[in-house]
């Protein structure tokens, strides 16, 4: 093949994926459109924090716990700060934490499993045993305890959920990347000579897609649940920075006097959540029969 | 020997040896703990002498095999060290700090167990039942929602639902609906029984106050890990609805509910079994959220309080106990398992 021709199936080949998701995206359920809308405003709102906001995401105003008003749209925190304003920064840095957690957990996941899967044998046996141990016990407990020791900043934070999800991501690759590493196309490269980069970038990463992205949504929500969790617990996001898991703990009292606003941020958290299993769900049906019943 | 038998002593085996490599993750710990942690502990006012002393307590000086030898000893014997927070003269041993909620969280954890599997199993059962039809479709949609939202947020709107049974009525939002809506809110809130927000229990709390008093902690965690178990029943039953036996009964005409009980449901209990375990499991992490929300003193609000202050030991015991009962579910599945369905002995 010369390389105008390969050139030209390559971009036929574009065009033909691009069509396909057009089409796809057609025939996409409700929930599916209503998750990728809601998705797609978060990040909005996400990346232009700065401009959306009111006011600064640590700037302190003379009335604490001020009630829904003209001024503060959603009242204030308990320490005075505008509550719209920290739920727009909320959204920015609990979503920037979940996603860089997720990706740092897929690229050591991904990369050991497939490791693993190509040349199985003592790599193999050594990674699958560690990972059983370090599923044996609950993640948040591990985290919980790992936190003790390194206490909680946000790099530690990243870092120890990142390590203790990838283990999921792991088992997941390896068992499809197991499926991929046997078919005669890895053969001819490996006696091609090409090293194992080439071979799990080029030949198996591109056959193992599909399930992989799915599994990074369900991944994110729950290293997204996680981060929640810890924060909600004092021991994950620390202050001044603005996120939606301590949030709702710092104005838990106001739930005691009737008031809505300390449920706003649990529900952002919750509405991100559903929006993400939507899409995901549709996802795996239009890209393969993985879950037809569960 | 029994080939039963001999699969379970296995799978214990298997059990232990995960129990002893996590215990040894959770012990070095405390090896790993960076060099100016007894100054942090003590405070800036440490003298050296009190910062030795300090870490000739928690053994620092002693090679690592020896103290992970004795760690496992006492622990063996129940003494579980002492925690951070004692001084000189006044010991507070681990032990005596997780005692009683020990005694609260498996308190806790039972109401859940006891609400949580005969409603997910029921409600798996009519669903397979009713397939397809109005009921399953709903049952569905309300599991798949509880089970994407976060532990707190339900803890929370529960609190909420309690609380506004009594300032719905003066509310803002109140004033600005309808009349009739307002008054039919009101009187749907009524119905809501006055469950307290706030579990605070000690030891001299009646049995019957206790289960009051555990009321929302408990539906919490329940609405968290039905979704889940029962899905899966549906599931399972679903799935042996298509062998040939099943038509077989539904030929002889026997009724729907016949088939389901006597003949789908003792081939489907292995998954079931297997799920229920492993959400049992679950409710150990819930159990941590759920008790800061309700102020439930248990053992998961005394571990994130130790992680805050970083009192070592207190997280190591929680930690242990947390993965202990977590393997020990899950080693229970897989022997229940095993045993209603003897299949299992021969893995492929």
């Amino acid at each position: 093949m010369t390389r105008s021709e390969s050139v030209a199936a390559v971009q036929r080949l574009r065009r033909s994926r691009a069509t396909r998701a057009k089409t796809a995206l057609k025939k996409a359920p409700f929930s599916a459109w209503f998750g990728i809308v809601v998705i797609l405003g978060y990040v909005f709102v996400a990346v232009f924090a700065h401009w959306i906001a009111p006011y600064g995401e640590t700037q302190v105003f003379s009335e604490a716990f001020a009630p829904w008003s003209q001024e503060f749209k959603l009242g204030t925190d308990q320490l005075g700060r505008d509550m719209l304003t920290r739920l727009i920064y909320g959204a920015r840095n609990t979503i920037a934490i979940a996603v860089a957690t997720t990706l740092l957990s897929f690229a050591v996941g991904v990369s050991l499993g497939l490791l693993a899967a190509l040349y199985r044998g003592w790599l193999d046996q050594i990674l699958s045993r560690a990972v059983d141990v370090l599923m044996s016990i609950p993640s948040l407990i591990f985290a919980l305890v790992l936190l003790t020791i390194f206490g909680s900043s946000i790099t530690s934070l990243i870092v120890i959920i990142a390590l203790l999800d990838s283990t999921r991501v792991f088992r997941l690759s390896r068992a499809v990347g197991l499926n991929v590493a046997v078919m005669e196309y890895v053969e001819v490269a490996r006696l091609r000579g090409e090293g194992p980069k080439w071979i799990i970038a080029k030949e198996i990463l591109p056959n193992v897609m599909p399930p992989l992205v799915a599994e990074f949504g369900l991944r994110f929500c729950f290293v997204f649940l996680t981060v929640a969790a810890l924060s909600f617990l004092g021991v994950g996001i620390q202050p001044p920075t603005a996120d939606w898991g301590s949030m709702v703990r710092e104005n838990a009292t106001l739930i005691t006097y009737g008031d809505v606003t300390p449920l706003l941020p649990a529900g952002a958290i919750a509405l991100l959540t559903v929006s993400v299993n939507f899409v995901v769900d549709w996802f795996l049906q239009a890209t393969s029969g993985l879950r037809d019943e569960k | 020997m029994n080939p039963v038998a001999r699969t379970v002593l296995q799978r214990l085996g298997l059990g232990l040896v995960t129990l002893f490599i996590v215990s040894i993750i959770i012990f070095s710990a405390i090896a790993m703990l960076p060099g100016d942690f007894a100054k942090a502990t003590l405070g800036q006012s440490a003298t050296p002498e009190t910062v030795a002393a300090f870490q000739r307590e928690i053994g620092i000086d002693r090679p690592p095999v020896e103290r992970y030898f004795v760690w496992v000893a006492q622990m063996l014997h129940g003494d579980f060290g002492s925690s951070f927070a004692s001084r000189t003269g006044y010991r507070r041993t681990v032990a005596e700090i997780i005692a009683p909620r020990l005694y609260n969280t498996m308190f806790l954890a039972a109401v859940t167990a006891l609400i949580a599997v005969p409603l997910a199993l029921g409600l798996g059962i009519l669903a397979a039942l009713y397939r397809n039809g109005w009921f399953d479709r709903l049952v569905n949609v309300a599991t798949l929602t509880t089970i994407s939202f976060p532990e707190f947020f339900v803890a929370y709107m529960l609190a909420y639902l309690v609380i506004s049974r009594d300032t719905f009525i003066g509310s803002d939002f109140a004033q600005t609906l309808p009349h009739w809506l307002t008054v039919s809110l009101n009187w749907a809130l009524n119905a809501v029984p006055k469950f307290p927000t706030l579990s605070n229990v000690n030891d001299q709390t009646p049995f019957w106050e206790h289960l009051w008093k555990v009321a929302l902690p408990a539906i919490t965690l329940t609405l968290v890990i039905v979704a889940h178990m029962m899905r899966m029943t549906r599931a399972a039953i679903i799935n042996m609805l298509a062998s040939p036996y099943i038509d077989m009964a539904r030929l002889k005409g026997m009724s729907p509910m016949v088939i389901v009980l006597r003949h789908a449901l003792p081939n489907a209990w292995a998954p079931i079994v297997t799920v229920v375990a492993f959400n049992l499991a679950y409710l150990i992490v819930g159990v941590v959220v759920v008790e800061v929300v309700f102020v439930y003193p248990g053992i998961g609000q005394l571990m994130v309080d130790a992680v805050k202050s970083r009192d070592v030991p207190v997280v190591q015991a929680c930690a242990l106990i947390f993965a202990a009962t977590y393997i020990l579910l899950n080693l229970l599945a897989d022997i229940i398992s095993i045993a209603t369905n003897p299949r299992l002995l021969h893995p492929r």
